[in-house]
């Protein structure tokens, strides 16, 4: 809402504040004052000149030389506006103005001729070249003949004013009319609303022996009202209305339209006007749109309409889509010369169903969206026809039609300065409590310690006490509540050992070396299968694709963290930052139906994504790159942490290296992956070699954790024996580790392998896995003899079940 | 015999005084004090001589003995000494030279902010509190005063996957829930960060997926200015001792009072600069006491318990305490973006 306001001193006295002033106390008080602009701040030297004379230049076709009376002398000057004409009066920028943008007008010669100054265009004053009425947007602005010569402009367009950009929020919509914003700048500085006064003569003949009105859907329009006004000369607007107008935003048309939009502007209620003759009837029948019926509307569109819309017909054929805009068939235009006003009240939800079937929101129905005033229906109508009657020469039957079932009655909310100290944390007294009703507008009555409030029509937003709680307290002053604390029982506050976990998961990656990653949840189909868990991919039947998504790029719910994850590793090897270990914590989104009915279940996995040299030294030349046991071992140290017993198992994954991935697995179920991204996908991502995981980390959250548990320290020292053994490639290490540990007998503390061995010392196709084995008993010493029994059973059960032999 | 002992003491003790190497201090160990030796030799002969003599002649040879083994012990800790020193000395490195470097890895900004965030309303009694981001409409909107026809879902448009199922659009579905499991006869006191999802085209200012921290506190006899107090607490921790707030009233659907909070701006401190934009303020964050109907829906007496709300987006935050300029920042994970806000 752009408020002007020298528009708003009309209805309310602005006590000498300044525009900032002024916009930092609405502002505290509730409305968000966006901006404060200026048309063209201090213009002098421009003023009313009357054009004596306008001939063509002599050395121009396109210019014209004018003697322009401009009060004390007479100026030559040249001009090339193809509207100029001798007789008008035109605004005049002196020699010495200086306009906006700092244009300073200085005596020039143009194609030989002196020209004295210049002859403005509405653009050359400030006015936005939006607003400018069509008439004269091509050329320079041409004031009414009253116009006094010598005046100076910016009084008489109204430039110097200030215009408040106001940020509703939806529920201030009494705020969308000059009156309203007049009622919160009374509450807020202590004055009385000036009404504008609606008095005028009417014709004896009456509107209602002229036209009828019928409503067949009230639920939808509980009020029409029918004004007729005879006699009309369609022509300009006064020059303070066209002020006015462009300086709300609203580009002046003729005065028939300008009233409409001036009335809708100051009262909240929009207005239409029908050319009676047009309208070729003398009945306004009101009722639901039928199903497929279509009409033309004002900007030519043919719309086809639906039953839950309204429209204003004349018995046969729609004139109006009812909120929305009119139909081209009753278009008021030059000719006009009867106006059939309509005042209304629809219903909002009604309005906002159809403004939006058609994609038309205009200034009429964001307001009756939001619910006029029911009180001020009428009242906008009679001061329409009041401004139709003086600026338009009309004449205005008396009687209008009108069909009312509205409900005007006003709510009333019963507050007591005891509830209302108890929520705001304050200490009013009554007196105080009735300042700020005063202020408000708002009528009371006291009954014993309560003030029944009655609430204007025009807040609609006020229903309960919780509501007028709001209007006491902004209007006492936010800034003047105490500071207190919560009264009531202390309380423990934490975090959940799941939440506490989380945290420790995190930092035990970044002590790992890795940074933290954020990706988006929204990604492309393509990318939401990518790399998939088999656990998940075994209970997700679909991603789930949102049903309206804005682009491709973020239209589907990821069920892996890794795709995206290796789009931002992606994004950083393309600006040259090649040494890359991210991880992250977050959720993939699970539906287990084909039609998505329920809510999915929501999993948070931990994934991590490395790349490029890991552990560089540059002066001594060490240079590692990441590579498969960098990431596993980040993986197993986060198991370590948590007590996690896991074991690796290879597999094949769909866009994963063959040879080098590996299942995780706890308790024997699958919880994720590890591995080497397929060089193909790493391709497409314009990646060199690129190892990932994925797991659940709520199935280790939930059932590990990194509670320490107190083991003795061993009294007794412990026995190692090494053992390395020749076995053929593809046993797995990892198998023969297992083979051991299931034999050794309950001796055996722990297996390492400490070394690996492939080459020229080996038959081919041969490795050489070296062990380390750890004896202890906590009760004594252990002899050699247990220890080598245990280490003989172990090379018997290896070459049994892994042909494994024992290296020379 | 009393001046061959003196003569061999003498002999020896400068012998130790040139020697060099800890060899050479051996071999004069051994030539004197070994069994060959001769002050050993001496002492064999001892024999000879009166009973008078013998006790002085023995102390005496001892006396040498204990003299000059001291005098190569000494002589021997300094050797040892010296051949260290040179030892190091050898052993000299580039002390300027760069370390060998660690993996040093961190958390990305917002976890930085929403843990600091956390920790200080932890402090204040709050619980964290966290819950689904594919949220039912009747949580995201309906449980929240917002009903399917509420003009002020036009506020906030939204990922829709069903009609009854859309990504969140805030947390506060998490406070519905939290109200609805505690069953209306309990206090809550909890916050709830997380993930959310709007309608919006990514630019500078606006991303389709940013973080949210809400609060929620519902008791008996919540007053305003308890919201107040524990915001400006809050402020105060957060921003720095230094920092004012000011409350202004506003509008959402499930708070009424609402109020939008500003802190004064830490360029100007209310005064109005540009980076304020001449007010004086910076728009921090929403709140206000809980709409009576949210509480009603949850379960809540709004005639016994009142409470208030508020959310805050912890990009702004970060946008404004660290001077981030594009909110895609913290998206893209530039890792020259991530390596700035390492907790060190």
């Amino acid at each position: 809402m752009l408020v002007s306001l020298n528009w708003l001193k009309n209805y309310v006295d602005l006590q000498g504040s300044t525009p900032e002033q002024l916009a930092d106390k609405i502002t505290k008080t509730g409305i968000e004052v966006e901006s404060i602009e200026y048309i063209a701040k201090k213009i002098v030297n421009v003023v009313v000149g009357y054009v004596e004379s306008c001939e063509q230049h002599p050395n121009a076709d396109k210019l014209n030389l004018c003697q322009v009376n401009v009060g004390e002398e007479t100026l030559q000057i040249v001009c090339g506006a193809p509207n100029i004409a001798q007789g008008q009066k035109v605004a005049v920028a002196k020699p010495g103005a200086v306009l906006p943008g700092d244009f300073k007008i200085k005596q020039a010669k143009l194609r030989g001729v002196e020209s004295n100054g210049m002859i403005c265009s509405l653009q050359e004053l400030g006015v936005e070249e939006k607003y400018v009425p069509k008439d004269v947007a091509d050329g320079i602005f041409v004031f009414p003949s009253d116009a006094e010569v010598g005046t100076n402009v910016s009084e008489l367009l109204n430039l110097e004013d200030a215009i408040l950009e106001l940020g509703l929020t939806p529920n201030r919509s009494d705020a969308l009319s000059m009156l309203g914003v007049a009622y919160e700048v009374a509450a807020i500085l202590d004055v009385p609303v000036q009404l504008p006064d609606t008095s005028m003569e009417t014709s004896p003949v009456k509107a209602n022996d002229k036209v009828a009105v019928q409503v067949d859907a009230p639920e939808l329009n509980p009020y029409y009202g029918a004004f007729l006004v005879e006699n009309i000369q369609v022509g300009p607007s006064p020059l303070w209305m066209r002020n006015y107008l462009m300086a709300a935003g609203v580009r002046p048309i003729n005065n028939v339209v300008d009233i409409t939009n001036y009335v809708l502007l100051e009262y909240g209620q929009p207005l239409h006007a029908f050319d009676f003759d047009k309208f070729a009837s003398n009945q306004v029948v009101v009722r639901r749109a039928k199903k497929d019926e279509t009409m033309i509307t004002l900007d030519d569109e043919t719309r086809t309409l639906t039953p839950d819309q309204l429209v204003i017909t004349n018995g046969s054929e729609p004139t109006a889509l009812a909120g929305v805009m009119g139909a081209a068939n009753s278009e008021v235009s030059e000719t006009t010369t009867t106006v059939l006003l309509e005042a209304a009240y629809f219903d909002p939800k009604m309005v906002r169903i159809s403004s939006k079937a058609h994609g038309l929101r205009s200034e009429s129905s964001v307001r009756f969206e939001k619910g006029v005033d029911p009180n001020r229906v009428h009242q906008a109508g009679l001061r329409a026809c009041q401004l139709l009657h003086t600026y338009a020469n009309g004449t205005v039957l008396s009687e209008p039609a009108i069909f009312d079932q509205l409900d005007k009655s006003e709510k009333q909310v019963t507050i007591t300065t005891e509830r209302l100290n108890a929520r705001l944390g304050t200490t009013l007294e009554d007196n105080e409590v009735s300042v700020i009703l005063k202020k408000l507008g708002f009528n009371y009555e006291q009954k014993d310690d309560a003030f029944v409030v009655t609430i204007p029509t025009r807040r609609q937003d006020i229903q309960m006490f919780e509501d007028m709680l709001e209007e006491v307290a902004r209007i006492y002053g936010y800034d003047f509540l105490p500071y207190t604390l919560p009264q009531g029982a202390a309380q423990a506050g934490g975090l959940t050992k799941h939440q506490a976990l989380k945290r420790y998961v995190k930092n035990y990656f970044e002590s790992a070396g890795l940074m933290e990653a954020i990706t988006y949840s929204l990604t492309t189909t393509e990318r939401a299968t990518m790399l998939v868990s088999p656990e998940i991919e075994q209970e997700a039947v679909n991603p789930i694709r949102l049903s309206m998504p804005m682009t491709e790029e973020h239209s589907t719910l990821r069920l892996s963290i890794l795709p995206e994850m290796l789009a931002s590793l992606s994004y950083n090897v393309a600006r040259k930052q090649m040494n890359l270990g991210y991880y992250e914590l977050g959720t993939v989104f699970i539906s287990t139906e084909k039609q998505v009915t329920k809510q999915p279940k929501e999993k948070l996995r931990a994934a991590a994504a490395l790349t490029g040299e890991w552990l560089t030294h540059p002066w001594q030349q060490e240079k590692k790159q990441a590579d498969f046991f960098l990431i596993k071992g980040i993986l197993e140290g986060l198991f370590a942490k948590l007590n996690v017993e896991a074991s690796f198992e290879a597999t094949k994954i769909a866009g994963m290296h063959p040879g080098r991935t590996a299942l995780v697995k706890v308790n024997d179920i699958t919880i994720g992956f590890i591995g080497q991204v397929h060089p193909q996908l790493q391709q497409s991502f314009d990646l060199k070699d690129t190892f990932v995981f994925d797991i659940d980390l709520d199935y280790i959250l939930v059932h590990f954790e990194n509670e320490p548990s107190f083991a003795k320290i061993p009294r007794f020292p412990t026995v190692s024996r090494d053992i390395a053994l020749e076995v053929a490639d593809e046993v797995a290490a990892g198998d023969i580790q297992k083979t051991i540990e299931d034999n050794a007998g309950k001796l055996l503390k722990d297996v390492t392998i400490f070394d690996l061995y492939q080459g020229e010392h080996l038959e081919e196709g041969k490795k050489s896995i070296a062990f380390r084995l750890l004896y202890f008993d906590p009760e004594r010493t252990l002899t050699d003899d247990e220890v080598e029994t245990s280490y003989q059973s172990i090379l018997h059960v290896v070459k049994e079940q892994h042909q494994a032999v024992l290296r020379g | 015999m009393k001046e061959r002992l003196q003569a061999l003491q003498q002999e020896a003790l400068a012998k130790v005084k040139e020697a060099t190497t800890l060899d050479e201090l051996q071999s004069i160990r051994v030539s004197y004090l070994g069994k060959k030796g001769p002050i050993t030799e001496v002492l064999r002969g001892m024999g000879k001589l009166s009973p008078e003599e013998r006790p002085v002649i023995g102390e005496l040879a001892n006396k040498v003995r204990e003299t000059i083994a001291n005098q190569l012990d000494e002589k021997k800790q300094q050797l040892e000494k010296l051949a260290l020193d040179k030892k190091l000395e050898a052993e000299t490195i580039d002390v300027t030279l760069p370390g060998r470097p660690v993996a040093v890895g961190g958390p990305h900004l917002l976890t930085h902010i929403v843990e600091e965030i956390e920790d200080l309303f932890i402090g204040m009694g709050f619980e964290v509190r966290e819950g689904p981001e594919v949220e039912t409409d009747y949580y995201n909107f309906e449980a929240l005063n917002l009903p399917k026809d509420h003009p002020a879902r036009d506020m906030q448009d939204s990922f829709y996957v069903t009609e009854e199922l859309l990504l969140r659009t805030h947390t506060s579905p998490v406070q519905a829930r939290t109200m609805g499991e505690y069953k209306g006869n309990k206090s809550v006191k909890m916050i709830c960060p997380g993930k959310v999802y709007r309608r919006d085209t990514d630019d500078a200012t606006h991303s389709h997926q940013f973080t949210q921290v809400e609060g929620l506190y519902v008791d008996k006899d919540v007053r305003m200015s308890d919201l107040k107090g524990v915001l400006n607490q809050f402020a105060k921790q957060f921003f720095g001792e230094e920092r004012e707030i000011r409350l202004r009233p506003s509008f959402f659907p499930f708070t009424e009072p609402s109020v939008e909070m500003d802190i004064s701006c830490k360029v100007c401190h209310g005064e109005g600069c540009s980076v304020c934009k001449g007010t004086g303020w910076i728009e921090i964050l929403g709140g206000g006491m809980v709409h009576p109907r949210v509480l009603e829906m949850a379960g809540y007496d709004p005639k016994e318990y009142s409470g208030f709300a508020f959310g805050m987006g912890p990009e702004r935050i970060a946008m404004l305490k660290y001077g981030v300029d594009d909110i895609r920042h913290f998206y893209t994970n530039d890792l020259r973006f991530l390596k700035q806000y390492h907790k060190a």
